[in-house]
């Protein structure tokens, strides 16, 4: 596979001592692991020699960067003025409801992490919830349990459509997760 | 050739545009030649997306809540048959100047000059930007400026930080203009976090080019080499079409060694920023994009002396940034012939919340709160009553509607009690209430403080702590004495604007809504009826299928009722949980 420049091990091969890139290292490394394990923050100390103890004051300071690793899909639920006053708070029992998880949890079949966020700047689509990378808006709890329970179909598809192919011929490789 | 644009701003595409795209590339693929096709950023009518343009010369045909189904009506009828279906245009702009549609009203009384290419031309597309006489304002200044000519013409404007202080930006300039080094910066601040507030998104998206090339001529001004956007990182679109600008300016030679050719060097940079509210703080945000913890420094030394890694720095916000151009090509004159006698130029507002046409509406200064809620916002949804408008996000205040008069400008607002800020402005109705909105926001402040002050890590909590009370209808009578004790103390000792204005949103209400604080202490009533605990949930009968999902769904068995008849709750059992208004499919569960 093609390295590329985003990717943690480059970037950490790249490292030249430039002051200020702490936090797009700990990116990186969140996006390459889905999250930022010890081994990381081993790693990162050892190119920029910042201290661990540093390193993890930086990691927990912002809302970002997480210790514990995410579910397949991330949900950002906007609980900014706009959303909150279009009535969030009941999209998020709902979300909790629906998954059996609170804000910050993960569901145990590792599908789901939910979070809320201060603001994804949708405010005239309110009440919104971002999955992962695609936004959707104008949500009622209806549409929140249909979206959650839609995820939850493709996925199951998709494990299927995997076994068979793993148990009809070799595995596809250079597939991440 | 007709032109057919779509919206694909975050709003759009949320709403469906990339849908409604992939039909009309479909559409237009079997017929070669009929029109081009083309991605453009948020007109600012957020409300009516996904939007789609039909553009034949100086004729604009703007069709709103655009589905695939839609597309192929517009494709045959307006493409094909020349007949334009009129039920569905929002706006329309004809060859002499004629405008109609029915958001008619949203746009008239706009004056574009942040948001001048936003939804006219392709965001990606360098070439685009430069055909609307884009970095025509970077050669000017370069090859017909001095750097303290651009100056002088930036205070001729007038303009100020659109980021919320009002710092007038030309002065601003001249400071860091002032400090000789061996390095400068300039930093582009789109770490927009106050929530409502998403203009700075929609210009990143919609005419990132306009921003980059204001921070040229800023850094020309005062003899800067570097310069860093600090974008937030919930913005991913804004980031990618930055990057793609950034790109692409270098390769047109407006960024790099020897920019047009004069020898002057300057090159910028993206820092995603990692979720941190208090890193909208210009000292927080340097130490953020020094790579430590978002903390804010004391000041002075100002940052135009000693800013990012102790080098004079200067700091400007999105909108900021984005009006330079248009002020250096039509001249800092023309600009200050908008708005008001200190507060000069346009500003770009965020409506949302209870009012009809949600989105971006650029206006002049000094236009009042009344008439951008009910003639450029069309409104209160549903036909409530307009009851206030917060501005200015967790750092700013409600003003209620009796003040409605109030021009917005950098000194009418403030006398308020709130702030300008960036620009948010959530309208609120009678269904809000105003001891909730200031929890809200406590609740929100108090999360985001950086703890490094004890007033504001402690203190907003305490606040927080005595307003939850309240909305529980837990609340005392020495409850508001302590609130107005807290909040004159956390004002006093916090060292950054998060915690010097954290008390506002408080203050605010205190002062307006009085009555409502009362109500829930001494008659623990919610006159709103937000509040949970000071109400009952209950069905309405007229409106009850009898589906008996909500009976299904209560963890208590307080609902009761057979299928397809009425259902009752017992609120003597009921724990309020919310369960049975989220699973009604027919709104028919409230709270009285």
């Amino acid at each position: 596979m093609a390295i590329e420049k985003d990717d943690f091990g480059y970037r950490l091969w790249r490292y030249d001592g430039e002051p200020g890139e702490l936090i797009p290292l700990l990116q990186s490394a969140q996006e390459h692991f889905g999250y930022i394990p010890r081994r990381a923050i081993q790693y990162i100390a050892g190119v920029t020699h910042i201290p661990e103890s540093t390193i993890y004051g930086v990691i927990t300071f912002y809302s970002q960067f997480r210790l514990q690793p995410m579910g397949r899909h991330v949900l950002r639920l906007c609980a900014g003025t706009a959303c909150h006053v279009a009535g969030s708070k009941l999209l998020i029992d709902t979300v909790q409801d629906e998954l059996g998880i609170e804000v910050g949890g993960t569901t145990e079949d590792g599908l789901f992490t939910l979070f809320t966020v201060a603001c994804l700047g949708c405010c005239s689509l309110a009440p919104v919830m971002m999955v992962d990378e695609t936004t959707h808006g104008r949500l009622t709890a209806a549409s929140v349990r249909k979206i959650l329970r839609d995820y939850r179909r493709r996925d199951a598809a998709r494990a299927r459509e995997t076994v068979a192919v793993a148990s009809g011929a070799a595995r596809p490789s250079g597939v991440r997760r | 050739m007709k032109q057919v644009l779509v919206g694909m701003g975050t709003c759009g595409l949320s709403a469906g545009a990339q849908a409604v795209f992939a039909r009309l590339e479909e559409q237009l693929a079997l017929r070669p030649g009929l029109a081009e096709l083309k991605a453009t950023g948020c007109i600012g009518m957020c409300y009516r997306e996904p939007l789609v343009e039909v553009r034949e010369d100086s004729t604009r045909v703007f069709y709103g809540e655009v589905t695939p189904e839609r597309v192929d009506e517009i494709v045959e009828r307006h493409l094909l048959g020349g007949e334009i279906p009129e039920d569905w245009v929002v706006y329309r702009e004809g060859p002499n100047g004629d405008r109609g549609g029915a958001e008619l009203p949203f746009m008239q009384a706009q004056q574009r000059i942040v948001l001048r290419h936003c939804g006219l031309i392709d965001p990606e597309s360098i070439a685009d930007y430069e055909g609307v006489g884009g970095y025509g304002a970077l050669r000017k200044a370069l090859t017909e400026m001095t750097p303290a000519e651009i100056i002088e013409e930036v205070k001729t404007s007038g303009l100020r930080g659109r980021g919320g202080a009002g710092f007038p930006t030309g002065l601003k300039w001249s400071f860091a203009a002032g400090y000789a080094a061996d390095r400068k910066y300039i930093v582009c601040n789109a770490d927009e976090g106050d929530p409502g507030a998403f203009m700075d998104r929609s210009v990143l998206e919609g005419d990132p080019h306009s921003v980059l090339e204001g921070m040229i001529i800023a850094a020309r001004a005062i003899g800067a080499t570097y310069g860093f956007i600090y974008c937030r990182a919930e913005y991913p679109l804004a980031v990618k079409r930055l990057n793609l600008a950034i790109a692409a300016a270098r390769q047109r030679g407006y960024l790099g060694e020897n920019i047009l050719g004069t020898g002057f060097a300057f090159d910028v940079k993206i820092k995603q920023g990692a979720g941190a509210f208090v890193c909208g703080e210009e000292t927080a945000l340097f130490a953020s994009i020094e790579g430590e913890r978002g903390m804010p420094r004391i000041r002075p030394p100002f940052p135009a002396e000693k800013g990012l890694w102790q080098k004079p720095t200067n700091n400007n916000n999105v909108e900021t940034y984005a009006n330079v151009p248009w002020i250096i090509t039509r001249g800092g004159a023309a600009y200050a012939a908008y708005g008001t006698e200190k507060s000069r130029g346009t500003k770009v507002f965020a409506l949302a919340g209870k009012v009809k046409r949600g989105g971006l509406a650029e206006v002049p200064m000094g236009m009042t709160i009344r008439d951008l809620v009910m003639k450029v916002g069309g409104g209160i949804k549903e036909g409530r009553r307009f009851k206030a408008v917060q501005m200015g996000g967790p750092s700013g205040g409600c003003i209620p509607e009796r003040l409605g008069d109030t021009p917005v400008d950098f000194e009418s607002i403030p006398a308020t009690g709130a702030i300008m800020g960036s620009g948010g402005m959530v309208v609120l109705d009678d269904t809000s209430c105003m001891v909730e909105i200031a929890r809200f926001f406590l609740h929100f402040t108090q999360d985001e403080s950086c703890g490094k002050c004890t007033f504001c890590r402690i203190g907003t909590l305490r606040m927080l702590e005595i307003l939850e009370r309240i909305t529980k209808g837990e609340g005392k009578e020495e409850d508001i004495p302590k609130l107005r004790e807290l909040a004159a103390q956390i004002r006093e000792a916090s060292l950054c604007g998060l915690g010097q204005t954290a008390p506002n949103p408080v203050l605010t209400t205190l002062n307006y809504y009085l009555d409502e604080y009362e109500a829930h202490i001494r008659e623990k009533r919610c006159p709103a009826k937000y509040c949970e605990a000071l109400v009952d949930f209950v069905i309405d009968p007229e409106k009850c299928t009898g589906c008996t999902l909500c009976a299904k769904n209560c963890p208590v068995n307080a609902i009761t009722g057979a299928p397809k008849k009425v259902h009752v709750i017992d609120v003597s059992i009921c724990v309020k949980c919310s369960r049975c208004i989220s699973s009604c499919n027919f709104g028919a569960v409230y709270k009285n």
